[in-house]
Order: structure tokens, then C-alpha cells, then sequence
């Protein structure tokens, strides 16, 4: 079934110079291997489209179940020189979240990843 | 022969800015090391303007007060203190620094500077270009060693890798040596986990953020390191935040490029050799690593400045809040041209719609948001030219679409100094002998 990778993994990236790195959790094998075979350095830089001017690299840390992605030319010449609001590329890996993978039904029906319970925030919030 | 049989090492700031009330919860660990990590990349060019503005400046300008909010375990001799404040200055922060000490009796305390990462004097050495407005390498552990070997209590660097201010501890108390490069590679895994301060304790935590005990209350890291690299890393009862496999992993690989070999001045790190497990109770073990022989070059960065930015946020409401946005910042980027200001670079963002994501967002052609706020900002050589477009902005309160809404303060229109760095590789032989430490005793 088709899903986007919100559903089912975790993620962190950063800056260095122009360039943005995002690393891609799973929380089991499984998921890791729908990932090395669906999330190509090709598709990511597709993926991100004008945003990114550059070379998209993807490195393995099968460790820690990641999947690892710098992209070059990523951040509007790099931080003291962006004109972008996030001029570090902070939200880059929620953007890449957005991509969609098929994966079986059973790992999602597994997955631990879930949504903010916003309707219990709201309540809580002053406005 | 080694001077202790673990060493217990906090990061007690991740960057120029960070919290200081999780330092006060870090110092009740009984720290043997504190380190304050303030420079990220972005931090030299915000010391650089300031140093431009007065040259007793340049280095990050909280030191004094991390050094008093540290001052019971320092001045008490518990907790030695390593610490990048000194930015593009370190000598004036190291005479902050004695000044503060004095004045809170810390005497007899010695405040190691540590020089020679700061190359803008020399461009030719690195085949540099001459007007630059910083010119850094990235040095090692190795004068950080050095003064802890004289004696230092404190000590400030300029640009040093952010890992080797934990790692020159760890080879000064292990006596490691600099071509042990598995209890290398395991300190600067040590260094990487806790340089970001919160960010492993809970802070940026992809998964179920929004359950973090106390979120309000974070706990900022430390770690337990045995002799022979193993290493657990935990943060402090009762605090908020946690430690946990996702978390540390998380942290693992942040800023890394290639994670099976991850570069230091003193060694080149295997971080896909790391064996994380999670003990539970915020506690997480990392079995000591792999590594093998460093770059042969300094990482470099080089800074020059690059035009001026001025920026504009136009609110507009439903309907057809993103027509109304677009529409008017069209008409900016219209006016430019019509007064002659020459652009050199454009960038728009309509939040509400893709503001962040970009392309990556698909847009349903049904949807309406309720709001859209279009940004709009432009590079220029000079600032008179940047803000003389600014001022064409006004206009569109009367005479533009529907409902424009003013969304905070843009500066007032005043022009952002952008910079430009570059990274460049710098032979060793041209940096190493003008690497200087000195000691002062308070």
C-alpha cells in the first residue's frame, strides 16, 4: 500500500555550508529495506525539485536502521548568504516526509510513528 | 597509565544562545568536565559583525555568564571547563574570562587561550582571497591536550572540530594516544552525541515529541566514558526530555555526510560501526567504535561578504488568499525594475500553501486557506539599493489587493548583511606552528 514516509519513519537533518543533510529512521528491518530499495538519491533530488541545485548523495548506516541523504546546493548559497526563512534547512526533513513508498500492510499495521493528538493540545492551548 | 578510571563529561551549551536553567540541573551531576559549545557555522559571522564593530569583541558574549552560572563547581576545582567561546577572539575572551573569575573569587584558577585557527592575516598560505571578513580552520584535540597538561582549569578555543573539545579530555585523562584511533574515533562519537546539548535528550525528537516528560525542563547530556572508549550517555534525575535508542541514533548521524567515515582533525570515524543499546531509564550505551587515520588537511572556512537582503511579509485572508498574495508581490518584483534597482537574486515563499516545502508540497487545486502569507526577499549589492525597494512596499496597503495585513516587523526595512562562506582545505604544515596556547592564573 502506498504511504508517505511520515507514516512509518523518523528523521533529523542539518547544515553544513549550502548543504543539507537528512537522515531517514526505521523502526525494523523491514522498514529499512523498503527504504534502500524506494528512497534513491534520484527520487530525492526529484523530490525537492528547485529546491535543491545540486547532487543528491545517499549513504547507508544499517546500525542504526538510516538512511542518510546530503544534498548539495541545498540552501540558497548556505545560511549567512540565504534568502530562505529557514535559512538552515530545518523543515527539509519534515519536506521529505511528504515522499510516498509502497510497503506491505503488515509493517504499517506495526508502525510506532503516529500524528500529535491535536485535538488534546487545542484543549489545552489559550487559544 | 591513566590519570582516571572514567570520566564523566556534560554538554552544558550546544549553541550561541542556548538554556541556561538545564545547566544548573547538569552541574548537580558532579561533572569532571563541562563543555560549552558555541560556534556553529553561522556563529562566526555574527562574531564577525561584531568584531567589525569593536575589536575587544568577537568571541560569543555569554562566556561570563556560563562561567557564573558554573562558578560553584569550577571555583570548588570539581568541574574543568572547555569551552569554543573565544570565537574570532579567544585572547579577549580568555581576559573576559580571568576578569569574571576574579571578580568571583576563583583565584589561582588557570584559563588556558588557545590560538592559531584563525588564518585571515595569511590568505596566500591557503591560496585565500584577500578581502575576507573571517578565515578559520577546524583544529584537533591537540593544544586542548596540551594545556590540560599544564595545568589549565578552563579553556577557550577559537574554531575547533566541535567533537575535539570532548575528545581532548578524554585523550588527556586515557592517555590515548593520537594513532589509537578506535579510542579516538570512540571519543569523538562521545563528543558528537553531546555537542548539540538537548538535541539527544529529547530536543527535535522526531517520534512522539509531544510526550517528552517536562518538556519545559530538558535535560542537557552527559556521558560516562571508561578507558577504553565505551561510554554511556544519560542526563540528569528529573529532568524533562529523554534518552533513548531514537533519540541518540537521531544524534548519531546529525551533520554527518558520510557516516562510515566521518572526518576529525585527528581521525577519520566509522559511525556505521556504532553498537547503541538502550538500557533503559534515559540511559544508553555505546560500545567503543572503529576509526583509522585522519584527513590530511584542515577543514577551512572562508567568509566574504555577499550583497545585502531586505525582506517583506504580506498577510492576506480568504478568499482567494493565495491569488491576493502572489498577486502583490508580483507587483514588487514589478516595481524594481521600474525604479531601477538592480536584483540580484529573488526568493519567494507563500506560507499557507508550500512556504516551507516548496515543491515537495502537493497542492489539492480545491483547497482555500484560510490565510496566506506571501514573503518576499531580494539580494542586492548595496542596501540603499535593497531598502529603496523596500520602501515601494507601502503602496499595497491602499492600492493593492484585498486585505493586506501587516505581519510583524520586517526590520523596518533595514538591510541584512548577507555573507558568503566557503569551505577550503588547509595544509597542516601552514597552520601547526602558529598554534599557541597560554596559560594566565587568576
Amino acid at each position: 500500500m502506498e504511504i508517505a514516509l511520515r507514516e512509518l519513519y523518523g528523521v533529523r537533518c542539518g547544515d553544513k555550508g549550502d548543504i543539507s543533510d537528512i537522515s531517514l529512521f526505521a523502526d525494523s528491518e523491514k522498514a529499512y529495506e523498503c527504504l534502500v530499495e524506494q528512497v534513491t538519491s534520484e527520487r530525492v533530488k526529484k523530490h525537492f525539485g528547485s529546491m535543491v541545485s545540486g547532487h543528491v548523495e545517499r549513504y547507508l548506516a544499517p546500525n542504526v536502521l538510516a538512511v542518510k541523504f546530503v544534498m548539495y546546493g541545498a540552501l540558497g548559497g548556505g545560511a549567512p548568504s540565504s534568502l530562505r526563512s529557514d535559512n538552515l534547512g530545518k523543515t527539509n526533513g519534515a519536506s521529505l516526509l511528504r515522499m510516498k513508498i509502497d510497503v506491505p500492510e503488515e509493517i504499517l499495521a506495526g508502525s510506532k510513528r503516529a500524528k500529535a493528538p491535536i485535538e488534546e493540545i487545542r484543549a489545552t492551548s489559550s487559544k | 597509565m591513566v590519570n582516571k578510571s572514567s570520566v564523566s563529561i556534560g554538554g552544558g551549551q550546544g549553541f550561541y544562545g542556548d538554556g541556561l536553567a538545564p545547566l544548573a540541573d547538569l552541574l548537580n551531576v558532579g561533572l569532571d568536565y563541562l563543555i560549552f559549545e558555541g560556534l556553529a557555522e553561522l556563529t562566526l559571522a555574527i562574531l564577525q559583525k561584531d568584531r567589525l564593530r569593536d575589536e575587544s569583541l568577537g568571541y560569543t558574549r555569554d562566556l561570563p555568564l556560563y562561567l557564573a552560572n558554573a562558578q560553584e563547581v569550577l571555583i570548588g576545582r570539581r568541574t574543568k571547563v572547555v569551552t569554543n567561546a573565544g570565537g574570532i577572539n579567544p585572547i579577549a575572551a580568555g581576559r573576559v574570562a580571568v576578569e569574571t573569575l576574579r571578580s568571583l573569587g576563583g583565584n589561582g584558577l588557570k584559563v588556558a587561550t588557545v590560538v592559531g585557527d584563525d588564518v585571515l592575516s595569511r590568505p596566500d598560505d591557503f591560496a585565500l582571497e584577500q578581502d575576507l571578513l573571517f578565515a578559520n580552520v577546524y583544529l584537533g584535540a591537540l593544544p586542548i591536550v596540551q594545556a590540560l597538561q599544564s595545568g589549565a582549569d578552563i579553556v577557550i578555543t577559537g574554531r575547533v572540530a566541535d567533537a575535539s573539545l570532548f575528545l581532548a579530555p578524554l585523550i588527556y585523562e586515557f592517555c590515548w594516544d593520537f594513532t589509537d584511533y578506535d579510542r579516538l574515533a570512540s571519543g569523538v562519537v562521545v563528543g558528537h552525541l553531546l555537542e548539540c546539548s538537548g538535541q539527544v535528550a529529547g530536543g527535535n525528537y522526531s517520534g512522539a515529541w509531544w510526550e517528552n516528560k517536562n518538556p519545559d525542563r530538558i535535560g542537557f547530556p552527559y556521558c560516562d566514558v571508561e578507558p577504553n572508549g565505551q561510554a554511556i550517555i544519560s542526563k540528569p534525575k528529573d529532568t524533562g526530555g529523554r534518552v533513548t535508542f531514537d533519540t541518540v541514533r537521531e544524534q548519531l548521524l546529525y551533520e554527518v555526510h558520510d557516516p562510515s567515515s566521518y572526518l576529525n582533525p585527528d581521525v577519520t570515524c566509522d559511525f556505521t560501526s556504532v553498537t547503541l543499546e538502550d538500557l533503559g531509564e534515559d540511559r544508553v550505551l555505546i560500545e567503543p567504535s572503529l576509526g583509522g587515520p585522519p584527513p590530511t588537511t584542515y577543514k577551512g572556512l572562508a567568509c566574504k561578504p555577499n550583497g545585502f537582503s531586505c525582506e517583506v511579509k504580506l498577510g492576506y485572508a480568504w478568499p482567494d488568499a493565495e491569488a491576493k498574495a502572489r498577486i502583490a508581490i508580483r507587483y514588487i518584483k514589478n516595481r524594481a525594475q521600474a525604479i531601477g534597482v538592480e536584483v540580484l537574486e529573488w526568493w519567494e515563499e507563500y506560507f499557507g500553501v508550500n512556504g516551507y516545502g516548496g515543491p515537495t508540497v502537493e497542492i489539492d487545486p480545491l483547497y482555500e486557506p484560510p490565510e496566506v502569507i506571501g514573503r518576499l526577499a531580494w539580494r542586492c549589492a548595496q542596501p540603499a539599493q535593497a531598502q529603496a525597494l523596500f520602501r515601494e512596499v507601502g503602496v499595497l496597503g491602499l492600492s493593492g489587493p484585498p486585505g493586506f495585513a501587516s505581519i510583524g516587523r520586517a526590520r523596518d526595512g533595514k538591510p541584512t548583511q548577507l555573507l558568503k562562506v566557503t569551505q577550503f582545505a588547509a595544509n597542516r604544515s601552514k597552520v601547526d606552528p602558529y598554534v599557541k596556547i597560554e596559560i594566565t592564573e587568576v
